[in-house]
């Protein structure tokens, strides 16, 4: 069967399609978060994924936009322009508009609009609540283009008030140990701060060397962390009963043999499937996650009401077979417009 | 159900042997009874339930989830427990099920022990609608038998001992006596009670353990002190028999003669003795190999028994009829096993013989002497030595013989666990075949000091050719002289060959790898 396509309205794939590049809106010659450098680029958020140095023009929001510049170096791109949640943008006959994602600090969804129809790429997004950064707003459209990092029906993301609560009580329960927390350098690392102050923990939480910088960041945009210091010139016994932040790669290298009898802790969603955290020489796994577990991604699919979903970043397959069993035409965005006619 | 769901959860993360009995321990220290003795009971093998079979568990998760995730998320995660434990739905349309206080353990079991078969199934279900996604992974392990968390019997006891000012050969000793949940045990070591009276049971007597023979030690020993026999290359076990009851236990205490129906029903008198369980055809001990064969089995078949008997070696006796021989001198209970051993002439067990000397050169040359595959080396025992439980000094010793050497190529390093998890300290090594090929021969990850091991990290961080995952392979360039006490043919290995305790005895830094030794080496001592 051939899709109808209402008089006056194109179809969304004829204007936004797959690059080798990224997503690639023509009639506004904009990409979203193009891996590759391209003239002009709306980037949702700050991690490396996402977002590249090089371009000609950067379109995302202020916070993002110092992201990058602390990452990159301020000359990152030819020229920046910040826009604010819900502010619109014209480019040609195109409406841009930035939408909160929830993600982390800066993120945001790109809304689409031409031709009468509305398309929302959502980046990387989750659906609880973060101290660091506005909630995830549900914008009702035509296609919604959606991460699936955690498209799988084992990935339910317990409430992080709960891992937090498991991480402090190894804390209380090993008082001369350094419990050292594998936590990406964007987002986790000042989320859990964050968390840990939420739960009333207000000691000085120790940084590896490679936090130090985004953290500082964060403070300069608002997001007050506590009372930090540094890990990598403590003396051991210092750390005796500490919490440290480290990059993932940190925790159980040869950087974590200055700490105290440490007890390795690991901050991610994929941490809820024993033999991923047991690879890792995990010893306690907690399940924090900044993106959308199962449950996340088809409620929002049911909020944004969209009756076309393309799925990209991750389990496709999964997700997609379910919204399909929702009533929904989705397909993996990788194949959208390689499909033949009426598939 | 959830407590314990966290302590097996925490035990699986847990590497480190101290980290496992803490937890333990607080675990017993904090639930009351019999929520303890049950969870006690499932870390020892100690609960006998209508097991669940893999089948009934795909089977209820294809009532609730659609088949198609349901497999690419087993696909994923690799565990069927773990997989149903992750994907169960959470209960919307039962909400009074869902605000039901979940079961305890011992709820789990008096139910699954009272139900039929056939009730089983939808009482598994239930309880997964209640508990949280540890809590039915940890219902479903143990439903399914297979905790595999890392906690050997002895750590469960010890954790047990720790909770007072008891011994845990105090507990191995009342142990055999006692039933789950093992309320008097716990009574007993936090001081509200009194000991258990384990006597009415063919129970278990802590056994007397031995030190290696330290270099330079036998100066300071007079030989007529001392008794000499060989160290058989078997498994030690104490036989307890009271007439009525019959057990096989090994060193540690647990009870293995399911695996050895042929001895224990010759067990036919009023004992406690020690000695080597070994395979022995026609008066000669065969190669360990052939008693692995026997080891670990639920049933064990007519075929197995007839080609690989099993026998033991008699060390020594602790208690005669009714009377306990431990408080006596080594010497004293050498007359009366020997008398005990002449009266009875036991079917499937003989002496294991003193062996005669004046000098310590002519023990030494008779060490020097004993290749057979059964020996080990030797055991010196102290003739006034009573029989002391656990490894006290100055009484035993294990002289064993030297071990063999081969100089082998370094392959592959792997990542250890816990204290070791930045460190490059499980090594494969490999020895060169006639063509110039190097082929894997064993594994090693001790032998060596913590600063060796910090050199040895940095050569192969410095020496990596390829990764996979936490395993490096490193270039042929550094030759490990390895120690190891047998050889014998394998299957599993590519080189056919297994090694039986191999440890890195030097770091040869020196020696260019292609002067590492050859493969037909190895197989000359076979």
């Amino acid at each position: 069967m051939t899709q109808s396509v209402p008089a006056g309205r194109v179809r969304p794939e004829d204007w936004l399609m797959v690059r080798p590049e990224g997503l690639y809106c023509a009639p506004a010659d904009l990409h979203v978060d193009p891996t590759r450098p391209v003239a002009r680029a709306v980037v949702t958020h700050g991690h490396a994924d996402h977002a590249r140095a090089g371009h000609g023009q950067v379109l995302a929001t202020a916070e993002t936009l110092a992201i990058m510049a602390s990452r990159y170096g301020a000359g990152f791109a030819g020229r920046t322009q910040a826009l604010a949640l819900g502010e619109t943008l014209s480019l040609g006959d195109v409406r841009l508009r930035l939408a909160p994602a929830g993600h982390i600090l800066g993120s945001a969804q790109a809304v689409l609009e031409h031709g009468g129809s509305r398309v929302v790429v959502s980046g990387d997004y989750k659906r609880r609540r973060d101290p660091t950064c506005p909630a995830f707003e549900p914008v009702p459209c035509d296609v919604f283009v959606t991460e699936a990092t955690f498209g799988l029906p084992v990935f339910r993301h317990p409430d992080d008030a709960h891992e937090v609560a498991r991480l402090l009580e190894q804390h209380r329960r090993n008082p001369d140990r350094t419990i050292v927390v594998g936590v990406y350098a964007l987002g986790k690392c000042q989320r859990l701060l964050r968390l840990l102050r939420e739960a009333g923990y207000d000691r000085p939480v120790h940084l590896h060397g490679a936090l130090e910088g985004l953290t500082r960041l964060y403070g300069e945009l608002g997001v007050e962390v506590g009372p930090v210091e540094p890990a990598t010139m403590a003396a051991r016994e210092r750390l005796a009963g500490a919490i440290v932040l480290a990059p993932p790669s940190a925790i159980a290298d040869r950087w974590a043999r200055r700490l105290a009898d440490p007890i390795v802790a690991m901050a991610s969603g994929w941490m809820g499937v024993r033999q991923r955290a047991r690879q890792r020489g995990v010893e306690l796994p907690l399940v924090i996650s900044d993106h959308a577990d199962w449950d996340e991604l088809l409620a929002t699919l049911r909020d944004v009401g969209a009756p076309r979903v393309w799925v990209t970043h991750g389990r496709e397959e999964a997700l997609v077979h379910a919204a399909r069993g929702m009533g929904i035409d989705a397909r993996a965005l990788a194949l959208v417009g390689f499909e033949e006619e009426g598939s | 159900m959830n407590r314990f769901a966290r302590l097996l959860d925490a035990l699986a993360f847990t590497p480190s042997r101290n980290g496992k009995l803490r937890l333990l321990r607080d675990h017993f220290a904090e639930l009351p009874d019999p929520e303890r003795g049950w969870a006690l009971a499932a870390l020892t093998g100690g609960i006998d339930l209508p097991s669940a079979k893999p089948a009934m568990i795909r089977a209820l998760v294809a009532e609730r989830v659609d088949p198609v995730l349901f497999t690419w998320s087993y696909d994923f995660v690799g565990d069927l427990a773990e997989t149903t434990a992750l994907i169960w739905p959470a209960p919307d349309a039962v909400a009074e099920r869902r605000n039901a206080p979940p079961p305890t353990l011992a709820e789990v079991v008096a139910e699954l022990t009272a139900a039929s078969r056939a009730e089983v199934p939808a009482l598994v279900a239930g309880w997964l609608d209640q508990l949280d996604a540890t809590g039915r992974w940890a219902l479903l392990k143990l439903v399914t038998g297979g905790m595999r968390v890392g906690v050997s019997e002895r750590i469960a006891k010890t954790a047990v001992a720790g909770l007072g000012e008891v011994p845990v050969e105090a507990v191995e000793e009342v142990w055999h006596g006692l039933r789950p949940p093992y309320e008097p045990l716990f009574a007993w070591v936090t001081g509200a009670g009194d000991r258990p009276d384990p006597e009415a049971a063919a129970r278990f007597r802590p056994m007397m353990l031995s030190h290696p023979l330290e270099e330079g030690e036998l100066d300071a020993m007079a030989p007529a002190e001392y008794a000499a026999e060989w160290k058989w290359d078997g498994i030690r076990v104490q036989v307890a028999a009271t007439g009525a009851e019959r057990r096989l236990f090994s060193r540690t205490g647990e009870d293995v003669g399911g695996a050895f129906p042929d001895l224990v029903a010759t067990l036919d008198f009023r004992a406690v003795l020690d000695g080597e369980l070994l395979v022995v055809r026609d008066g000669t001990v065969a190669p360990f190999s052939d008693l692995q064969q026997r080891l670990n089995r639920k049933t064990v078949g007519t075929k197995l028994l007839t080609s690989h008997p099993a026998w033991i070696r008699l060390y020594d006796i602790l208690v005669d009829g009714e009377e306990d021989l431990r408080g006596l001198a080594f010497d004293a209970r050498r007359e009366r096993l020997e008398t005990w051993f002449s009266d009875r002439r036991p079917a499937r067990m003989d002496l294991s013989p003193l062996i005669g000397f004046t000098t310590w050169p002519e023990l030494t040359e008779l060490r020097a002497g004993a290749r057979a595959a059964a020996i080990e080396g030797l055991m010196l025992k102290r003739r006034a030595s009573p029989y002391l439980s656990g490894r006290p000094k100055g009484h035993w010793y294990k002289w064993k013989r030297d071990p063999l050497t081969v100089d082998c190529v370094l392959m592959y390093a792997q990542r250890g666990h816990g204290k070791r998890s930045s460190f490059y300290s499980d090594y494969t090594f490999g020895l060169w075949t006639e063509a110039g090929e190097l082929v894997p021969v064993g594994k090693a990850y001790f032998g060596f000091t913590d600063d060796e091991l910090q050199q040895l990290d940095r050569w192969v961080r410095n020496h990596t050719t390829n990764r996979f995952g936490p395993v490096r392979e490193v270039e042929p360039g550094l030759v490990l002289e390895i120690a190891f006490d047998g050889v014998q043919r394998s299957t599993r290995h590519k080189s056919g060959l297994a090694m039986r305790f191999p440890r890195v005895a030097r770091i040869r830094w020196d020696k260019p790898a292609g002067e590492a030794d050859r493969l037909p080496v190895l197989e000359a001592m076979l």
